[in-house]
Protein backbone atom coordinates (compact mmCIF):
# COMPACT_ATOMS: atom_id res chain seq x y z
CA UNK A 1 0.00 0.00 0.00
CA UNK A 2 3.38 2.46 0.59
CA UNK A 3 3.02 2.25 -3.31
CA UNK A 4 -0.16 3.99 -3.43
CA UNK A 5 0.35 6.67 -1.09
CA UNK A 6 3.65 7.89 -2.52
CA UNK A 7 1.78 7.83 -5.59
CA UNK A 8 -0.89 10.32 -3.90
CA UNK A 9 2.05 11.77 -2.44
CA UNK A 10 3.72 12.50 -5.76
CA UNK A 11 0.45 13.32 -7.27
CA UNK A 12 0.48 16.16 -4.74
CA UNK A 13 3.36 17.47 -5.33
CA UNK A 14 3.12 18.21 -8.98
CA UNK A 15 -0.08 19.96 -8.40
CA UNK A 16 1.21 22.06 -5.78
CA UNK A 17 3.95 22.85 -8.18
CA UNK A 18 1.52 23.37 -10.94
CA UNK A 19 -0.04 25.87 -8.65
CA UNK A 20 3.15 27.79 -7.35
CA UNK A 21 4.06 28.17 -11.01
CA UNK A 22 0.78 29.84 -11.89
CA UNK A 23 0.69 31.78 -8.49
CA UNK A 24 4.05 33.48 -9.14
CA UNK A 25 4.43 34.03 -12.99
CA UNK A 26 1.00 35.01 -13.33
CA UNK A 27 1.01 33.10 -16.51
CA UNK A 28 -2.56 33.40 -18.53
CA UNK A 29 -4.97 30.91 -17.94
CA UNK A 30 -5.38 29.79 -22.06
CA UNK A 31 -1.32 29.00 -21.82
CA UNK A 32 -1.73 27.01 -18.62
CA UNK A 33 -4.63 26.76 -16.82
CA UNK A 34 -5.02 26.46 -13.21
CA UNK A 35 -5.59 22.17 -11.58
CA UNK A 36 -9.01 23.66 -10.29
CA UNK A 37 -9.97 24.63 -13.12
CA UNK A 38 -8.65 21.31 -15.49
CA UNK A 39 -10.35 19.61 -12.98
CA UNK A 40 -14.03 21.31 -13.64
CA UNK A 41 -13.01 20.87 -17.19
CA UNK A 42 -12.83 16.94 -16.42
CA UNK A 43 -16.26 16.89 -14.73
CA UNK A 44 -17.82 19.20 -16.86
CA UNK A 45 -16.78 17.48 -20.28
CA UNK A 46 -16.99 14.32 -18.74
CA UNK A 47 -18.95 12.86 -21.44
CA UNK A 48 -16.98 14.41 -24.35
CA UNK A 49 -13.83 12.80 -22.61
CA UNK A 50 -15.34 9.33 -22.21
CA UNK A 51 -16.64 8.80 -25.77
CA UNK A 52 -13.35 9.94 -26.95
CA UNK A 53 -11.64 7.88 -24.15
CA UNK A 54 -13.55 5.18 -24.69
CA UNK A 55 -12.04 5.32 -28.91
CA UNK A 56 -8.16 5.35 -27.42
CA UNK A 57 -9.12 2.28 -25.14
CA UNK A 58 -10.49 0.32 -27.82
CA UNK A 59 -7.51 1.19 -30.41
CA UNK A 60 -4.75 0.35 -27.32
CA UNK A 61 -6.58 -2.82 -26.13
CA UNK A 62 -6.67 -4.47 -29.23
CA UNK A 63 -3.45 -3.16 -30.11
CA UNK A 64 -2.06 -4.81 -26.99
CA UNK A 65 -3.58 -7.63 -27.84
CA UNK A 66 -2.55 -8.40 -31.53
CA UNK A 67 0.75 -7.23 -30.60
CA UNK A 68 0.96 -9.52 -28.09
CA UNK A 69 -0.16 -12.19 -29.82
CA UNK A 70 2.30 -11.57 -32.85
CA UNK A 71 5.24 -11.03 -30.52
CA UNK A 72 4.54 -14.31 -28.99
CA UNK A 73 4.09 -16.24 -32.42
CA UNK A 74 7.76 -14.43 -33.88
CA UNK A 75 9.86 -15.00 -30.88
CA UNK A 76 9.03 -18.87 -30.87
CA UNK A 77 9.75 -19.02 -34.94
CA UNK A 78 12.89 -17.25 -34.32
CA UNK A 79 13.71 -19.51 -31.90
CA UNK A 80 12.74 -22.58 -33.57
CA UNK A 81 14.20 -21.54 -36.75
CA UNK A 82 17.96 -20.80 -37.34
CA UNK A 83 17.20 -19.57 -40.70
CA UNK A 84 14.73 -17.49 -39.68
CA UNK A 85 16.61 -15.82 -36.82
CA UNK A 86 19.51 -15.07 -39.47
CA UNK A 87 17.21 -13.53 -41.76
CA UNK A 88 14.88 -11.66 -39.68
CA UNK A 89 16.86 -10.29 -36.64
CA UNK A 90 18.46 -7.75 -38.83
CA UNK A 91 14.89 -6.59 -40.28
CA UNK A 92 13.50 -6.23 -36.69
CA UNK A 93 16.73 -3.99 -35.82
CA UNK A 94 16.23 -2.01 -39.25
CA UNK A 95 12.96 -1.59 -38.22
CA UNK A 96 13.68 -0.29 -34.85
CA UNK A 97 15.94 2.37 -36.55
CA UNK A 98 12.72 3.80 -38.53
CA UNK A 99 10.99 6.50 -36.09
CA UNK A 100 7.81 4.80 -35.64
CA UNK A 101 6.76 8.96 -35.86
CA UNK A 102 7.60 8.76 -39.51
CA UNK A 103 5.71 5.82 -40.40
CA UNK A 104 2.13 7.02 -38.85
CA UNK A 105 1.26 9.35 -41.91
CA UNK A 106 2.04 6.67 -44.52
CA UNK A 107 -0.69 4.20 -42.01
CA UNK A 108 -2.96 6.61 -42.03
CA UNK A 109 -2.83 6.54 -45.72
CA UNK A 110 -2.88 2.99 -45.98
CA UNK A 111 -5.47 2.31 -43.64
CA UNK A 112 -7.61 5.22 -43.36
CA UNK A 113 -9.02 7.99 -40.77
CA UNK A 114 -10.29 4.90 -38.93
CA UNK A 115 -9.44 2.82 -36.08
CA UNK A 116 -7.08 0.43 -38.24
CA UNK A 117 -4.31 2.68 -38.40
CA UNK A 118 -4.13 3.55 -34.91
CA UNK A 119 -4.17 -0.17 -33.50
CA UNK A 120 -1.68 -0.55 -36.05
CA UNK A 121 0.39 2.03 -34.82
CA UNK A 122 0.44 0.78 -31.54
CA UNK A 123 0.99 -3.07 -32.70
CA UNK A 124 4.36 -2.23 -34.00
CA UNK A 125 5.44 0.42 -31.15
CA UNK A 126 4.61 -2.97 -28.57
CA UNK A 127 5.91 -5.51 -31.02
CA UNK A 128 9.50 -5.08 -30.77
CA UNK A 129 9.88 -5.45 -27.19
CA UNK A 130 7.81 -7.94 -26.70
CA UNK A 131 8.97 -10.07 -29.01
CA UNK A 132 12.73 -9.39 -27.57
CA UNK A 133 12.01 -10.13 -24.06
CA UNK A 134 10.00 -13.25 -25.09
CA UNK A 135 12.99 -14.16 -27.30
CA UNK A 136 15.78 -13.57 -24.89
CA UNK A 137 13.82 -15.65 -22.41
CA UNK A 138 12.87 -18.93 -25.15
CA UNK A 139 17.05 -18.68 -25.53
CA UNK A 140 17.90 -18.92 -21.91
CA UNK A 141 15.76 -22.14 -21.26
CA UNK A 142 18.08 -24.23 -19.03
CA UNK A 143 20.25 -26.79 -21.03
CA UNK A 144 19.68 -29.64 -18.76
CA UNK A 145 16.16 -29.58 -19.10
CA UNK A 146 16.38 -29.27 -22.74
CA UNK A 147 18.99 -32.32 -22.40
CA UNK A 148 16.62 -34.24 -20.37
CA UNK A 149 13.94 -33.82 -22.36
CA UNK A 150 16.04 -35.22 -25.38
CA UNK A 151 16.85 -38.21 -23.15
CA UNK A 152 13.11 -38.54 -22.59
CA UNK A 153 12.43 -38.85 -25.96
CA UNK A 154 10.83 -35.28 -27.15
CA UNK A 155 10.39 -34.19 -30.45
CA UNK A 156 11.60 -30.51 -30.83
CA UNK A 157 8.28 -29.26 -31.00
CA UNK A 158 6.89 -30.67 -27.46
CA UNK A 159 10.02 -29.27 -25.97
CA UNK A 160 9.10 -25.97 -27.33
CA UNK A 161 5.42 -26.16 -25.81
CA UNK A 162 6.41 -28.41 -22.75
CA UNK A 163 9.68 -26.96 -21.79
CA UNK A 164 11.05 -23.78 -23.26
CA UNK A 165 7.94 -22.09 -23.93
CA UNK A 166 6.41 -22.27 -19.88
CA UNK A 167 10.13 -21.44 -18.89
CA UNK A 168 9.91 -18.25 -20.84
CA UNK A 169 6.61 -17.09 -19.85
CA UNK A 170 7.95 -14.61 -16.71
CA UNK A 171 10.13 -12.89 -19.82
CA UNK A 172 6.78 -12.25 -22.29
CA UNK A 173 4.96 -11.15 -18.95
CA UNK A 174 7.81 -8.07 -19.13
CA UNK A 175 7.95 -7.37 -22.43
CA UNK A 176 3.49 -7.19 -21.69
CA UNK A 177 4.05 -4.63 -18.86
CA UNK A 178 6.37 -2.69 -20.93
CA UNK A 179 3.74 -2.87 -24.03
CA UNK A 180 0.78 -1.62 -21.55
CA UNK A 181 2.93 1.72 -21.14
CA UNK A 182 3.83 2.22 -25.00
CA UNK A 183 0.69 1.10 -26.51
CA UNK A 184 -1.25 4.28 -25.88
CA UNK A 185 1.73 6.42 -27.31
CA UNK A 186 1.01 4.20 -30.54
CA UNK A 187 -2.40 5.16 -30.54
CA UNK A 188 -1.72 8.79 -29.40
CA UNK A 189 0.82 8.96 -32.62
CA UNK A 190 -2.02 7.50 -35.02
CA UNK A 191 -4.62 10.02 -33.58
CA UNK A 192 -2.21 13.07 -34.36
CA UNK A 193 -2.06 12.28 -37.45
CA UNK A 194 -5.33 11.80 -38.51
CA UNK A 195 -8.29 10.75 -36.75
CA UNK A 196 -11.86 12.00 -36.33
CA UNK A 197 -12.16 10.55 -32.42
CA UNK A 198 -10.18 9.52 -29.66
CA UNK A 199 -8.22 11.56 -26.76
CA UNK A 200 -5.15 12.04 -29.54
CA UNK A 201 -8.24 14.07 -31.79
CA UNK A 202 -9.69 15.63 -28.38
CA UNK A 203 -5.85 17.02 -27.73
CA UNK A 204 -5.00 18.75 -31.28
CA UNK A 205 -8.59 19.76 -31.49
CA UNK A 206 -8.22 21.49 -27.87
CA UNK A 207 -5.04 23.04 -28.60
CA UNK A 208 -5.89 24.25 -31.67
CA UNK A 209 -9.53 26.42 -30.21
CA UNK A 210 -6.85 27.41 -27.64
CA UNK A 211 -8.93 25.44 -25.11
CA UNK A 212 -6.09 24.54 -23.19
CA UNK A 213 -8.31 23.27 -19.98
CA UNK A 214 -9.93 20.63 -22.07
CA UNK A 215 -6.30 19.88 -23.75
CA UNK A 216 -5.01 18.93 -20.20
CA UNK A 217 -8.16 17.08 -18.92
CA UNK A 218 -7.83 15.32 -22.16
CA UNK A 219 -4.29 14.72 -21.29
CA UNK A 220 -4.56 13.61 -17.66
CA UNK A 221 -7.47 11.03 -18.34
CA UNK A 222 -5.15 9.74 -21.16
CA UNK A 223 -2.26 9.44 -18.47
CA UNK A 224 -4.79 7.87 -15.75
CA UNK A 225 -5.54 5.34 -18.25
CA UNK A 226 -2.04 4.39 -18.95
CA UNK A 227 -1.35 3.84 -15.13
CA UNK A 228 -4.21 1.65 -14.20
CA UNK A 229 -4.01 -0.68 -17.64
CA UNK A 230 -0.08 -0.83 -16.65
CA UNK A 231 -1.42 -2.11 -13.27
CA UNK A 232 -3.82 -4.82 -14.83
CA UNK A 233 -1.44 -5.89 -17.05
CA UNK A 234 1.06 -6.23 -14.15
CA UNK A 235 -1.92 -7.92 -11.84
CA UNK A 236 -2.73 -10.17 -14.58
CA UNK A 237 1.25 -10.79 -15.29
CA UNK A 238 1.74 -11.91 -11.03
CA UNK A 239 -1.57 -14.20 -11.48
CA UNK A 240 -1.04 -15.99 -14.37
CA UNK A 241 2.85 -15.61 -16.35
CA UNK A 242 5.09 -15.32 -13.02
CA UNK A 243 6.76 -17.40 -10.87
CA UNK A 244 7.95 -17.03 -7.20
CA UNK A 245 11.40 -15.88 -6.87
CA UNK A 246 13.61 -19.06 -6.49
CA UNK A 247 12.04 -21.15 -8.78
CA UNK B 1 32.24 -47.82 -24.70
CA UNK B 2 35.89 -47.92 -25.67
CA UNK B 3 37.65 -45.11 -27.20
CA UNK B 4 38.26 -40.94 -26.91
CA UNK B 5 36.76 -38.28 -26.90
CA UNK B 6 37.24 -34.37 -28.04
CA UNK B 7 35.38 -30.95 -28.66
CA UNK B 8 36.79 -28.85 -31.10
CA UNK B 9 40.22 -30.81 -31.50
CA UNK B 10 40.84 -30.82 -27.84
CA UNK B 11 41.14 -33.97 -26.19
CA UNK B 12 38.66 -34.96 -23.75
CA UNK B 13 40.03 -38.25 -22.29
CA UNK B 14 41.46 -41.14 -24.26
CA UNK B 15 41.91 -44.99 -24.34
CA UNK B 16 38.96 -45.07 -22.06
CA UNK B 17 37.39 -48.51 -22.04
CA UNK B 18 34.19 -48.93 -20.29
CA UNK B 19 31.74 -52.13 -20.09
CA UNK B 20 28.60 -51.55 -18.00
CA UNK B 21 27.49 -55.19 -16.61
CA UNK B 22 24.01 -55.67 -16.70
CA UNK B 23 21.59 -55.47 -14.32
CA UNK B 24 24.20 -54.06 -11.40
CA UNK B 25 25.84 -50.80 -10.62
CA UNK B 26 29.11 -49.16 -12.60
CA UNK B 27 30.95 -47.09 -10.73
CA UNK B 28 32.87 -43.95 -12.96
CA UNK B 29 34.99 -42.51 -10.73
CA UNK B 30 37.46 -39.11 -11.48
CA UNK B 31 38.29 -36.12 -10.41
CA UNK B 32 36.73 -32.62 -11.87
CA UNK B 33 37.76 -32.37 -15.25
CA UNK B 34 38.24 -35.39 -16.39
CA UNK B 35 35.50 -36.30 -18.86
CA UNK B 36 33.01 -38.12 -16.74
CA UNK B 37 29.96 -36.31 -17.49
CA UNK B 38 31.23 -36.12 -21.19
CA UNK B 39 30.90 -39.84 -21.07
CA UNK B 40 27.08 -39.88 -19.70
CA UNK B 41 26.32 -37.67 -22.16
CA UNK B 42 27.90 -39.73 -24.85
CA UNK B 43 25.46 -42.92 -23.54
CA UNK B 44 22.40 -40.50 -23.38
CA UNK B 45 23.04 -38.82 -26.83
CA UNK B 46 23.15 -35.61 -25.42
CA UNK B 47 26.84 -35.06 -26.44
CA UNK B 48 26.84 -32.16 -29.02
CA UNK B 49 29.75 -30.95 -30.60
CA UNK B 50 31.77 -34.08 -28.90
CA UNK B 51 34.08 -36.22 -31.48
CA UNK B 52 33.57 -39.88 -30.22
CA UNK B 53 36.54 -41.72 -32.06
CA UNK B 54 36.00 -45.26 -31.14
CA UNK B 55 33.06 -48.08 -30.24
CA UNK B 56 29.87 -47.36 -28.87
CA UNK B 57 27.21 -49.68 -28.54
CA UNK B 58 23.89 -47.91 -28.21
CA UNK B 59 22.44 -48.72 -24.83
CA UNK B 60 19.05 -47.98 -26.09
CA UNK B 61 16.59 -45.81 -24.45
CA UNK B 62 17.78 -44.17 -21.20
CA UNK B 63 16.43 -42.59 -18.18
CA UNK B 64 18.54 -40.15 -16.49
CA UNK B 65 19.31 -38.24 -13.19
CA UNK B 66 21.53 -35.55 -12.65
CA UNK B 67 22.85 -33.36 -9.53
CA UNK B 68 20.46 -30.90 -10.12
CA UNK B 69 16.80 -31.97 -9.47
CA UNK B 70 15.90 -30.29 -12.56
CA UNK B 71 12.30 -30.35 -11.67
CA UNK B 72 9.70 -27.77 -13.58
CA UNK B 73 8.90 -25.01 -11.24
CA UNK B 74 5.59 -24.50 -13.29
CA UNK B 75 4.12 -27.89 -12.74
CA UNK B 76 2.89 -29.82 -9.71
CA UNK B 77 5.11 -32.85 -8.16
CA UNK B 78 2.69 -35.13 -9.93
CA UNK B 79 2.95 -33.53 -13.10
CA UNK B 80 6.86 -33.29 -13.08
CA UNK B 81 6.71 -36.90 -12.36
CA UNK B 82 4.77 -37.48 -15.49
CA UNK B 83 6.96 -35.19 -17.66
CA UNK B 84 7.99 -38.23 -19.53
CA UNK B 85 4.76 -39.31 -20.88
CA UNK B 86 3.75 -35.91 -21.52
CA UNK B 87 6.53 -34.99 -23.66
CA UNK B 88 6.18 -37.63 -25.52
CA UNK B 89 2.84 -37.31 -25.55
CA UNK B 90 1.38 -40.83 -24.30
CA UNK B 91 -1.30 -41.11 -22.07
CA UNK B 92 -0.79 -39.28 -18.94
CA UNK B 93 -1.11 -42.51 -15.99
CA UNK B 94 -1.71 -40.82 -12.58
CA UNK B 95 -1.92 -43.78 -10.87
CA UNK B 96 0.96 -45.11 -11.51
CA UNK B 97 2.67 -41.81 -10.82
CA UNK B 98 1.24 -41.58 -7.31
CA UNK B 99 2.62 -45.28 -6.80
CA UNK B 100 6.40 -43.98 -7.64
CA UNK B 101 5.43 -40.90 -5.77
CA UNK B 102 4.53 -43.07 -2.64
CA UNK B 103 7.72 -45.40 -3.16
CA UNK B 104 9.79 -42.62 -2.41
CA UNK B 105 8.01 -41.45 0.24
CA UNK B 106 6.07 -38.36 -0.79
CA UNK B 107 2.61 -39.23 -1.72
CA UNK B 108 1.11 -36.57 0.17
CA UNK B 109 2.89 -33.75 -1.93
CA UNK B 110 1.61 -34.96 -5.34
CA UNK B 111 -0.41 -31.78 -5.82
CA UNK B 112 2.45 -29.18 -4.24
CA UNK B 113 4.66 -27.04 -6.59
CA UNK B 114 8.86 -28.31 -6.54
CA UNK B 115 9.00 -24.63 -4.87
CA UNK B 116 7.69 -26.06 -1.41
CA UNK B 117 9.62 -28.96 -1.04
CA UNK B 118 13.28 -29.51 0.26
CA UNK B 119 16.31 -30.24 -1.37
CA UNK B 120 15.72 -34.06 -0.45
CA UNK B 121 12.68 -34.68 -0.97
CA UNK B 122 13.06 -32.80 -4.25
CA UNK B 123 15.81 -35.24 -5.65
CA UNK B 124 13.04 -38.27 -4.40
CA UNK B 125 10.90 -36.39 -7.31
CA UNK B 126 13.86 -36.48 -9.14
CA UNK B 127 13.98 -40.65 -8.81
CA UNK B 128 10.42 -40.72 -8.82
CA UNK B 129 10.06 -39.16 -12.36
CA UNK B 130 13.33 -41.30 -12.94
CA UNK B 131 11.36 -44.80 -11.98
CA UNK B 132 8.89 -43.71 -13.94
CA UNK B 133 10.38 -43.38 -17.18
CA UNK B 134 11.11 -47.40 -16.31
CA UNK B 135 14.35 -48.16 -18.51
CA UNK B 136 16.32 -50.82 -18.15
CA UNK B 137 19.61 -48.31 -18.30
CA UNK B 138 19.41 -45.46 -16.11
CA UNK B 139 22.00 -43.01 -15.75
CA UNK B 140 23.17 -40.87 -12.86
CA UNK B 141 25.54 -37.67 -12.95
CA UNK B 142 26.37 -37.17 -9.11
CA UNK B 143 22.54 -37.08 -7.87
CA UNK B 144 23.55 -36.79 -4.42
CA UNK B 145 26.28 -34.85 -4.54
CA UNK B 146 24.08 -31.20 -3.41
CA UNK B 147 22.30 -33.55 -0.19
CA UNK B 148 23.91 -32.87 3.40
CA UNK B 149 25.34 -35.91 4.35
CA UNK B 150 22.21 -37.57 6.10
CA UNK B 151 20.35 -37.13 3.56
CA UNK B 152 22.93 -38.49 0.93
CA UNK B 153 22.98 -41.77 2.50
CA UNK B 154 19.35 -42.06 2.65
CA UNK B 155 19.11 -40.92 -1.13
CA UNK B 156 21.34 -43.46 -1.81
CA UNK B 157 19.68 -46.36 0.28
CA UNK B 158 16.26 -45.37 -1.54
CA UNK B 159 18.26 -44.93 -4.82
CA UNK B 160 19.83 -48.81 -4.46
CA UNK B 161 16.61 -50.58 -3.30
CA UNK B 162 14.22 -49.05 -6.20
CA UNK B 163 16.90 -49.13 -8.97
CA UNK B 164 17.54 -53.08 -8.09
CA UNK B 165 17.71 -55.23 -11.34
CA UNK B 166 18.47 -52.38 -13.59
CA UNK B 167 21.87 -51.70 -15.20
CA UNK B 168 23.22 -48.41 -13.15
CA UNK B 169 25.80 -46.22 -14.74
CA UNK B 170 27.06 -43.81 -11.48
CA UNK B 171 29.44 -40.99 -12.28
CA UNK B 172 30.32 -39.71 -8.46
CA UNK B 173 33.59 -37.70 -7.88
CA UNK B 174 33.05 -39.50 -4.46
CA UNK B 175 35.22 -42.15 -3.34
CA UNK B 176 33.20 -43.25 -0.28
CA UNK B 177 29.65 -43.42 -2.44
CA UNK B 178 31.80 -45.65 -5.16
CA UNK B 179 32.60 -48.11 -2.29
CA UNK B 180 29.17 -48.00 -0.98
CA UNK B 181 27.28 -48.47 -4.13
CA UNK B 182 29.62 -49.62 -7.25
CA UNK B 183 29.45 -53.38 -8.06
CA UNK B 184 32.10 -52.36 -10.91
CA UNK B 185 34.20 -49.43 -10.20
CA UNK B 186 36.70 -47.75 -12.34
CA UNK B 187 39.12 -45.07 -12.01
CA UNK B 188 38.97 -42.29 -15.20
CA UNK B 189 43.00 -40.64 -15.30
CA UNK B 190 43.66 -38.33 -17.76
CA UNK B 191 45.95 -41.68 -19.63
CA UNK B 192 42.77 -44.15 -19.25
CA UNK B 193 40.49 -46.13 -17.52
CA UNK B 194 41.81 -48.43 -14.32
CA UNK B 195 39.78 -51.06 -12.36
CA UNK B 196 39.48 -50.94 -8.81
CA UNK B 197 38.21 -54.33 -7.39
CA UNK B 198 34.67 -53.69 -5.32
CA UNK B 199 33.63 -55.35 -2.29
CA UNK B 200 31.85 -58.20 -3.03
CA UNK B 201 29.25 -57.58 -0.65
CA UNK B 202 24.90 -56.93 -1.95
CA UNK B 203 24.54 -53.01 -1.73
CA UNK B 204 24.14 -50.97 -0.67
CA UNK B 205 27.04 -51.41 1.76
CA UNK B 206 27.18 -50.12 5.25
CA UNK B 207 29.75 -47.03 5.04
CA UNK B 208 31.51 -48.28 7.98
CA UNK B 209 32.13 -52.10 6.94
CA UNK B 210 36.01 -53.20 6.56
CA UNK B 211 35.53 -53.95 3.11
CA UNK B 212 34.07 -50.78 2.19
CA UNK B 213 36.30 -48.85 3.97
CA UNK B 214 39.37 -50.66 2.29
CA UNK B 215 37.84 -49.98 -1.35
CA UNK B 216 37.67 -46.21 -0.06
CA UNK B 217 41.45 -45.82 0.80
CA UNK B 218 42.10 -47.66 -2.75
CA UNK B 219 40.16 -45.25 -4.36
CA UNK B 220 41.95 -42.69 -2.31
CA UNK B 221 45.29 -43.73 -3.09
CA UNK B 222 44.71 -44.58 -7.21
CA UNK B 223 42.80 -40.88 -7.21
CA UNK B 224 45.94 -39.00 -5.41
CA UNK B 225 48.81 -40.57 -7.44
CA UNK B 226 49.85 -38.61 -9.99
CA UNK B 227 49.70 -39.74 -13.48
Amino acid sequence: MSGWRAGIAATCLILLLWQTVIWTTGVARFILPPPVLVGQTIWESRALLAEHALITIAEVLIGLVLGAALGFVSAVGLVASPTARALVRPILLFSQAVPVFALAPILTLWLGFGLWSKITMALIIIYFPVTSSFFDALMRTNRDWIGLAKVMGASPARIMWHIRVPAALPGFASGLRLAAVYAPIGAIIGEWVGASKGLGYLMLLANGRAKTDLMFAALIVLAVLTILLHAAVNKLCEKTLDRPEGS
Amino acid sequence: MAGSAAINGTPIFSQLDLVLTPHSWTCLLGASGVGKSTVLRLFAGLAEGVTFDGTLSDPGRVAMMAQQDLLMPWLSVLDNVMLGARLRGERLDRVLARDRLAQVGLADHADKLPLALSGGQRQRVALARTLMEDRAVVLLDEPFSALDALTRAQMQDLTTKLLTGRTVLLVTHDPSEAARLGQKILIMTPTGTVEIAAPRTPIPRDINAPDVLRTQKDLFDRLRRPT
